[in-house]
């Protein structure tokens, strides 16, 4: 089997736990994600997503294990993969607009000013910044406005693979609906990967082609590979229509609500690649009964 | 009252306070001149005679409104205008500052972004730091010989401390997120330096440029009056010398005014680089 566009190999952190001690978050996690997917990761707070991406990012060095790209190892960070900080990270002292040119200007350093910054509206207005509202600092903007524009600044620079962490946690409903869209369009007509974190379900089924569950920490697993098995274009209010739908969310719910507990703190010596799960009440359960074994079924029926 | 704003009201009581002051001072001086009871010191230095007792406003101001309306005439070196006077401190003072800032900020960059740096640095700082700038003047004077350069060298050595220190640490507080902001748009070294380090530590240096240039301010006035020549300080002491405490006190409200201008155009600097997180 040819290795997949982002391959994840026995990646192991520990942190000194602070009291002297050590503090294992993840070991000899392994898991890869195809060209063009989006994959989303979901687990409870603290359980290491955020470490694993920034170790996807090349902001972090783990412990052990390598993060390969297209074959190449990843050392370092790069603008082929643009991230979406859980905190957004806009520089307090530029401008809205500023904000993205930064980043629109180090990814073209060909381009002129004017082009610039033509591209870094076009993306502001694309999240809903549009006006005077550009112009102003990140201090004088409202949570939502200022992860959205985190959110134009990584978008605008088309990186080959996308990082989100939570990015859309501090939107309303709505905007949060409206920037999905702009997210499923950005990367349907591309050739992008996104690999996403959230907390959201919902939000996770209607992006996601795949969901990793993680397990809690300390020594936490990515324990399953859940399929989204719900055909695209997907919509909000089409999607809970499927048959899949409920099915799938409950096992995610079930996952994350008693599984993730039951299933942390197991030590292990051998790799932890996560089963692969798929739930498909289209087909006849004799079909799809031996690609899910274990007690999986339970929430199936 | 009622209808006055915060700022109308306080300019109402900074200026009461100054009439008040000014008449008070003004109504007491002559009963000072009218005590009899003079020390051997005062009668030495000639306070009982009307010319060296402490001036009234009035004269003061009569001083300065002679010497600020002809403040750069030169009559020889013991007779120059308060405009040359001022001038010349200013010089030393912006010349010594700007010598210590070319060192400490780059030293302060460097210090900041590397703990070995740091480390290794830290002992000498510690030890140089708490010297009055003014221990210097001797070997400064021997070394350099030229009481001028000497001057110049005591306001760098004491610029050098605040500003060096605030870089450093300044630098070394820029939050990891905004490095990694500039690390994954794939910035190099200088450029991070430039575009995301500087403007996120500006406000703490500019705060140890503010610092420094009031201690050089403070410095120079006592720096001058050792090497002589010219300047602010020497002026002071000068016109002690000729027992004109008019001049005196006259030239160190000038010493507060201009000190006063100098912070002043820092705490603009300092709005100009400050941001909101
Ligand atoms: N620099 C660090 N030093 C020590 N421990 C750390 C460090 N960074 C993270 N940790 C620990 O690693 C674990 C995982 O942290 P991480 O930020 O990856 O969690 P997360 O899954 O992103 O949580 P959340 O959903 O709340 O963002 C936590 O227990 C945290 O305390
Ligand atoms: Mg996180």
């Amino acid at each position: 089997m040819s290795k997949p566009f982002l391959s994840i190999e026995e990646l192991t952190q520990v942190y000194p736990d602070g009291k002297g001690g050590e503090l294992t978050v993840f070991e000899k996690a392994s898991f890869g994600v195809e060209k063009g997917e989006f994959v989303v990761i979901l687990g409870h707070s603290g359980c290491g997503k955020s470490t694993i991406m920034n170790i996807l990012a090349g902001l972090a060095e783990p412990t052990s294990g390598v993060v390969k790209m297209d074959g190449y190892e990843v050392s370092g960070p790069s603008l082929d993969r643009g991230v979406v900080f859980q905190n957004y990270s806009l520089l307090p002292w530029l401008s809205t607009l500023k904000n993205v040119t930064f980043g629109v200007a180090a990814r073209h350093p060909e381009w002129s000013k004017a082009q610039v910054v033509e591209h870094s509206t076009k993306f502001l207005a694309m999240v809903g910044l549009e006006g005077d509202v550009i112009h102003r600092k990140p201090s004088q903007l409202s949570g939502g406005m200022r992860q959205r524009v985190s959110i134009a600044r990584a978008f605008a620079n088309h990186p080959q693979l996308l990082l989100l962490d939570e990015p859309f946690g501090a939107l309303d409903a709505l905007t949060r609906g409206t920037i999905q869209d702009e997210l499923l369009k950005i990367w349907g007509g591309t050739e992008q990967t996104v690999f996403m974190i959230t907390h959201d379900i919902d939000e996770a089924i209607l992006l996601a082609d795949r969901i990793l569950l993680m397990t809690n920490g300390p020594f936490a697993r990515v324990a399953e590979s859940v399929e989204i098995t719900i055909p695209r274009p997907r919509t909000r209010t089409t999607i809970v229509d499927h048959p899949n739908y409920y099915a799938i969310r409950n096992h995610l719910v079930h996952f994350l609500g008693e599984r993730s507990k039951e299933l942390a703190g197991q030590k292990g010596d051998e790799v932890n690649k996560p089963v692969p799960v798929r739930i498909d009440k289209t087909v006849s359960v004799s079909e799809s009964e031996p690609e899910t074994p274990r007690p999986l079924r339970a929430v199936n029926s | 009252m009622g209808q006055l704003s915060l700022n109308q009201r306080a300019a109402l009581l900074s200026l009461v306070m100054l009439v008040v002051g000014l008449l008070v001072w003004e109504l007491s001086i002559p009963a000072q001149k009218a005590a009899e009871e003079l020390t051997e010191y005062e009668r030495l230095t000639g306070a009982g005679s009307a010319k060296a007792g402490v001036p009234p406003p009035s004269d003061v101001l009569a001083k300065a409104w002679e010497q600020l309306s002809n403040p750069f005439y030169d009559a020889g070196p013991n007779d120059k205008g308060i405009g040359i006077q001022i001038g010349y401190s200013i010089y030393r003072v912006l010349t010594g500052y700007a010598l210590a800032a070319a060192l400490a900020i780059p030293l302060g960059f460097l210090i900041g972004m590397s703990p070995v740096a740091y480390k290794a640095l830290n002992p000498f700082i510690q030890v140089l730091r708490p010297i009055s700038p003014l221990a210097w003047m001797p070997l400064a004077l021997f070394i350099i010989g030229d009481s001028e350069a000497s001057a110049i060298f005591v306001i760098f050595i004491c610029s050098i401390w605040p500003m060096l220190i605030n870089t450093a640490f300044g630098v070394a507080a820029v939050r990891q997120d905004w490095v990694n902001v500039a690390r994954t748009h794939e910035l190099g070294h200088l450029k991070t330096a430039f575009f995301v380090i500087l403007p996120a530590a500006a406000p703490t240096i500019v705060t140890g440029m503010r610092i420094s240039i009031g201690i050089a301010w403070l410095v120079i006035v006592a720096a001058e009056m050792l090497v002589g020549g010219t300047g602010i300080g020497y002026y002071v002491w000068n016109e002690w010398n000729n027992l004109d405490l008019t001049s005196v006190v006259f030239s160190i409200l000038m010493i507060g005014v201009v000190g006063m201008m100098l912070d002043a155009a820092f705490g603009y600097l300092q709005r100009t680089v400050s941001y909101v997180e």
